[in-house]
């Protein structure tokens, strides 16, 4: 075998497009042009496949039956969680528990640490965070009493280190920092913050919804106590995510919620519960959409994280680089670590004008305020355009992209 | 290559967003409200005076797409003078335009410029906000109105 001439194959995104069905369409009479992947990314034939082959073949409940049917169900059920493990290099498939996306699994984590919080303990997040890291925190500290600190972004959208340490003391009891910014596309030094945080010991939740389609993660490098995904970021069906705990900390947590599946013995006095990762699953989960995470995990990890980013990369600098020649525009966020979410403003064109008009030229952007009104409010704007991109963008979509804002910016006048 | 959409944004709207009618505080306000759209963070103050049951005065301030700014301008304006009853049933129509139910247009007046937000589901409370704070500021309302 001649393993040194083996190239790797070049990064083909044409072929990569011919996998996700939906791109080949017209939106109002244009070829759709598809950036708005931070809110939700497509999804492969693979991963719709996996999804038809399920329900024609398989379906059947899990943990339950002894016929074959239960069985295939649950052996590719337990495999995805197998995929999600490795996929987050955790040491153990049950440091898996599979949620309705991040926010349940933030919502999860949060609810468990209701009871070992109370008054004059802190929680310790940071100004960038989307809603759903936000507000669970603030219920449980309406809860408990305990308090919710912020540490501050600077104008560019990074977090300021030095801040954030100085947060830290010894009633921080729980930090909860998101991986990559939905908003501002900021990638945070978590790794640094992670070590920071567990000189006093503090458990911490990485909130990793925008980071897992870009980022390769090593839990275990890591080492934060809990990592939090949605899988429909990441090329799978909706209303499926996952949590990672340190199995420590899951054998500690109280149940999310009661039902079947969660137990092992139940009677009218007692109920003894499951071990972790099942105490966490209650009832009859989103098996088809497990499977499906388990074939998008499949279908990126093919091509590659890191091929991945380095594609993704490229069109957010490309697409920073064409934005210069505009001069009504305004980039919101220009951290110097930053994931592939290009957020804008045009001087007089408020974001949701921009948002129908660039609809009407097939391109789909989010404009809003993203689930992130504090970031909003931090740059004094009600609103952003975002364009984000994923593995199947093509640098001719950003050549699209400006072309449908130099187009509006005429007809705005 | 926009044409087609230029049925919801006329030079009319373009003109009203770059110089609102009416767009002034009312220190001397009779009645002043906020509404909000927690959709998409448009928010407006609307202020009016009243004399003789009649709108004597109507004014706003805040923060809007086009639509909504065009069409905040363009109420502020047909409404000063009209009495609340008049104003309400004004409101009442320009609604039924906003969802796409038939409507004389000619009872619209200039409001009709509004007419193809109907088409676009997204963009129908950006023109509506401003009606539905005025109405519930006739109906003596005091908390912020939402459109959610
Ligand atoms: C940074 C971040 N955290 C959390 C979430 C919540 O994800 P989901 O709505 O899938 O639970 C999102 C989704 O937009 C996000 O971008």
């Amino acid at each position: 075998m001649n393993q040194i001439s083996k190239k790797l194959p070049a990064y083909d995104v044409e072929a990569i497009r011919q996998d996700f069905p939906v791109l080949n369409q017209q939106v109002r009479g244009k070829q759709l042009v598809y950036l708005d992947n931070a809110a939700t990314s497509q999804k492969p034939k693979a991963v719709i496949d996996s999804i038809v082959q399920y329900y024609e073949n398989d379906n059947a409940n899990i943990h339950r039956g002894v016929h074959t049917l239960s069985e295939r169900a649950t052996l590719s059920y337990e495999n995805s969680r197998k995929k999600v493990q490795a996929f987050l290099n955790a040491d153990s498939h049950k440091e898996i528990v599979f949620t309705r996306g991040a926010t349940e699994a933030i919502n999860l984590v949060a609810n468990a640490f209701a009871e070992k919080l109370s008054a004059g303990d802190e929680v310790l997040i940071t100004a960038m965070e989307h809603h759903s890291n936000i507000v669970p925190w603030q219920m449980l500290c309406e809860k408990t009493g305990a308090e919710l600190k912020v540490a501050p972004i600077n104008a560019q959208g990074e977090l300021i280190v030095e801040e954030f340490a100085a947060l830290i003391s010894k009633k921080t009891k729980f930090a909860a920092i998101s991986h990559m910014s939905n908003a501002l596309g900021t990638i945070n030094p978590i790794k640094q913050l992670i070590d920071l945080l567990h000189q006093y010991d503090i458990p911490v939740l990485i909130d990793g919804a925008q980071a897992i389609p870009h980022i390769s993660v090593d839990v275990q490098a890591l080492d934060c106590e809990f990592y939090v995904f949605s899988g429909h970021k990441l090329y799978a069906p909706t209303g499926i995510g996952a949590l990672y705990g340190k199995m420590e900390q899951l054998e500690q947590m109280s149940a999310y919620q009661g039902g079947g599946d969660m137990i092992s013995v139940v009677t009218f006095d007692k109920t003894v519960y499951n071990k972790v990762p099942y105490k966490f699953e209650a009832g009859t989960p989103n098996i088809a959409g497990t499977i499906g995470l388990g074939a998008a995990i499949d279908y990126v990890s093919r091509i590659g994280i890191d091929a991945i980013a380095a594609h993704e990369n490229s069109l957010l600098a490309y697409a920073v680089e064409q934005s210069q020649r505009i001069e009504k525009l305004t980039i919101i966020g220009t951290a110097e670590q930053k994931g592939a979410i290009m957020s804008f403003v045009l001087d007089g064109i408020h974001p949701h004008d921009i948002g129908t008009m660039m609809d009407h030229q097939g391109i789909a952007v989010r404009a809003g305020h993203h689930c992130a009104m504090p970031v909003m409010d931090f740059f004094g704007v009600p609103a952003t355009a975002r364009a984000s991109f994923a593995m199947y963008n093509t640098h001719q979509e950003v050549d699209a992209l400006m072309a449908g804002i130099e187009n509006l910016i005429e007809m705005f006048g | 290559m926009l044409d087609d959409l230029r049925d919801l944004y006329q030079e009319v709207i373009f003109d009203h967003n770059k110089n609102p009618r009416n767009f002034r505080l009312m220190d001397d306000a009779d009645r002043q409200i906020d509404g909000f759209n927690p959709l998409c963070g448009d928010r407006i103050t609307l202020f009016i005076k009243i004399s003789d049951g009649k709108i004597a005065d109507a004014s706003f301030q805040g923060q809007g797409c086009a639509i909504s700014t065009a069409s905040a301008s363009l109420m502020t304006d047909i409404v000063i003078g009209q009495t609340e009853q008049e104003a309400q049933s004004l409101f009442t129509l320009f609604h039924k335009m906003a969802i796409g139910e038939p409507v004389e247009m000619d009872e619209l007046g200039k409001l009709a410029v509004l007419a193809g937000v109907c088409e676009y589901p997204a963009r129908v409370k950006c023109a509506t906000l401003p009606w539905h704070t005025l109405d519930a500021l006739l109906k003596g309302a005091e908390e912020p109105v939402t459109t959610e």
